[in-house]
């Protein structure tokens, strides 16, 4: 019995927090989602007259889910792809390459908001870094952030940029591949390629499949850098509507928090979904060593 | 073949140095324009070419007037200080209670631990925006708006992945450490603070800096419960300066370097905490 009270004791604080901080609100926001609330006066129960209105009246709510699986399905991929790159590269036996290293990763511990302030700095059309460097090349850059077809690819780029966490982890994630295998492979006549795509790449796909499902989910909740680059709006022509702003901005400014709530749950059980779905296909191919 | 395996190196070098450039150059950047003066920002005088553009990316000589200036315009001396306050009330809360907890799981019996332990990871899932308006309005209930204590009181109750890390962490301590400790009749509150916790330091470590950092980049949460200019954590009076002094590049830099450099100095110091820590998140999977 004493065991049994020293065991909860122990865990108490997270219990509380748990039932303060998720469980209820977690019940409580099923609730609102059927309401009509301001957060002033007291909720008023409409039903299903939220989903009902997200699903068929509201256009910007679709254009949010487009602009979010957008970059769901652009820059996590991206994001794989340059990371697994560049680790390939940082993991050569080279003398300096500490110094490579430290550099990629640096722009990752940059804070969000410095990295977003920086970016509208460097993406200024008329003095910024970047239209200045294809001016000098002769070319006439376009107005990066303030143009429909420009703004979300340089969020996309501005995702890139900040890779190096990613690298870190592939870069622990080719150090556990063993070098017997390599050995065997080389004796057996495997060209570089060959290791590449029979050694390397598979046994690295536990990692690989790690970040796409951190990815995945970090692009539904993607917020701090699309407001403030767009300085809490919707960019031009909602293409950087992305669907935790659009629920933020229906949140706090318009006070529509029944409404709000009703995207939360969308939003989880999208997730939920995706996560799922990742998790099902992985057994094709994400390969474990052992 | 040496000078083959030499002239390889040397390839490899140069794109390496090509490829830092992008990731470089945008920090460079920030640091040069922030010793600029704006007479020289926006200087609009066409470079001839690429090579007297590269020239005119560092400032003729440094402007260092702007950091007086950006800390006149707005007291982002106060916005740090408040930023210390949030990080170093967030981080002792955060790490302590989630080392309390995660022994609980690690290594104390009771019924309903693997339960309990299930319930914890899948809180990972749950996204923020699900309990967010709840917890604002508990908050706003409790008369709490507009002071820090919303940004802080969570961490009170342990951090999910924290517990996590922190159990894995003291599940490999041997055993026979705390059972020399309870014979000679000590509780388990005492093995857990004088056996347990001093051999988690470098866990401890590793947690402290990830609460930190996520503390100081924190923006969601002074944007829902600050309101009063003077308690303005970094991050977010770093976009409201933006927001209010637009053109004002050379100072809005500034501001930016006095957020980025000491996260910088925090990593030249503690590289084998970050570098290790980030590794192990990918390795849990």
């Amino acid at each position: 019995m004493k065991r049994q009270l020293t065991g909860y004791a122990f865990i108490s604080p997270w219990l509380v927090g748990f039932a303060v901080f998720a469980l209820a609100p977690f019940l409580i926001s099923i609730y609102l989602s059927f309401t009509r609330y301001n957060i002033v006066t007291e909720p008023v129960w409409i039903g299903l007259g939220n989903y009902r209105n997200l699903f068929l009246h509201d256009p910007l709510f679709w254009r949010a889910l487009v602009v979010t699986l957008k970059y769901a399905a652009v820059a996590v991929p991206l994001g794989v792809v340059t990371g697994v790159g560049l680790a390939l590269l940082l993991n050569l036996e080279l003398r300096g390459i500490a110094v490579y290293r430290t550099l990629f990763f640096l722009p990752s511990i940059v804070p969000v908001v410095a990295t977003s302030v920086v970016f509208l700095w460097i993406l200024n059309p008329q003095i910024g870094l970047v239209n200045g460097l294809l001016k000098a090349l002769g070319v006439i850059g376009p107005n990066w952030l303030g143009s429909p077809d420009w703004a979300f690819p340089s969020l996309v780029l501005m995702s890139l940029w900040s890779v190096g966490g990613s690298v870190i982890i592939y870069l622990a994630g080719l150090k556990d591949i063993p070098l017997s295998l390599y050995e065997a492979a080389m004796i057996d006549g495997a060209g570089p390629y060959h290791r590449m795509r029979h050694i390397t790449l598979p046994l690295l796909t536990p990692v690989i499949f790690f970040n796409l499902v951190m990815g995945v989910i970090g692009a539904f909740q993607y917020f701090t850098q699309a407001y403030v680059i767009m300085n809490g709006t919707e960019g031009p022509n909602d293409s950087t509507l992305f669907y935790a702003l659009y629920l933020f901005n229906r949140a706090w400014r318009y006070l529509d928090m029944g409404y709000a709530s009703a995207m939360a749950w969308i939003l989880f059980v999208v997730i939920i979904g995706i996560t799922l779905f990742i998790f099902r296909s992985h057994r094709r191919w994400v390969h474990y060593g052992d | 073949m040496s000078t083959r395996s030499n002239a390889h190196k040397l390839v490899t070098h140069a794109v390496l140095i090509l490829l830092c450039l992008p990731f470089v150059l945008p920090l460079v950047w920030m640091a040069s324009t922030s010793l600029k003066p704006e007479t020289e920002i926006y200087a609009t005088a066409a470079p001839a070419n690429a090579l007297e553009y590269l020239g005119t990316l560092l400032p003729a000589r440094p402007h260092w007037q702007n950091y007086p200036d950006a800390l006149r315009t707005v007291p982002f001396a106060t916005y740090l200080q408040n930023t210390l306050i949030l990080c170093v009330a967030n981080v002792v809360f955060a790490v302590l209670s989630s080392a309390v907890v995660a022994y609980g799981f690690a290594r104390l019996q009771f019924r309903g631990r693997e339960f309990w332990f299930m319930v914890m990871i899948s809180t990972m899932a749950l996204p923020g925006q699900v309990t967010m308006i709840p917890v604002f309005t508990l908050f706003r209930e409790l008369g709490l708006y507009g002071t820090f204590l919303p940004l802080i009181i969570p961490s009170l109750f342990g951090n999910a992945f924290f517990i996590f890390l922190l159990r894995q962490f003291f599940r490999t301590i041997p055993e026979e450490l705390a059972e020399a400790a309870r014979v000679d009749g000590a509780s388990e509150w005492t093995i857990f603070t004088r056996v347990m916790l001093p051999l988690a330091k470098p866990a401890l470590a590793t947690c402290a800096l990830f609460q930190f950092l996520h503390t100081w980049n924190d923006f969601f949460g002074p944007l829902l419960y600050i309101d009063d200019p003077d308690r303005y954590p970094l991050a977010y009076g770093l976009q409201q300066f933006m927001s209010s002094y637009g053109g004002k590049w050379a100072q809005l830099m500034a501001g930016a370097c006095i957020f980025t450099v000491p996260i910088i100095i925090l990593f030249f110091f503690a590289q084998k905490t970050f570098i290790q820590g980030i590794s192990t998140t990918g390795s849990k999977a």
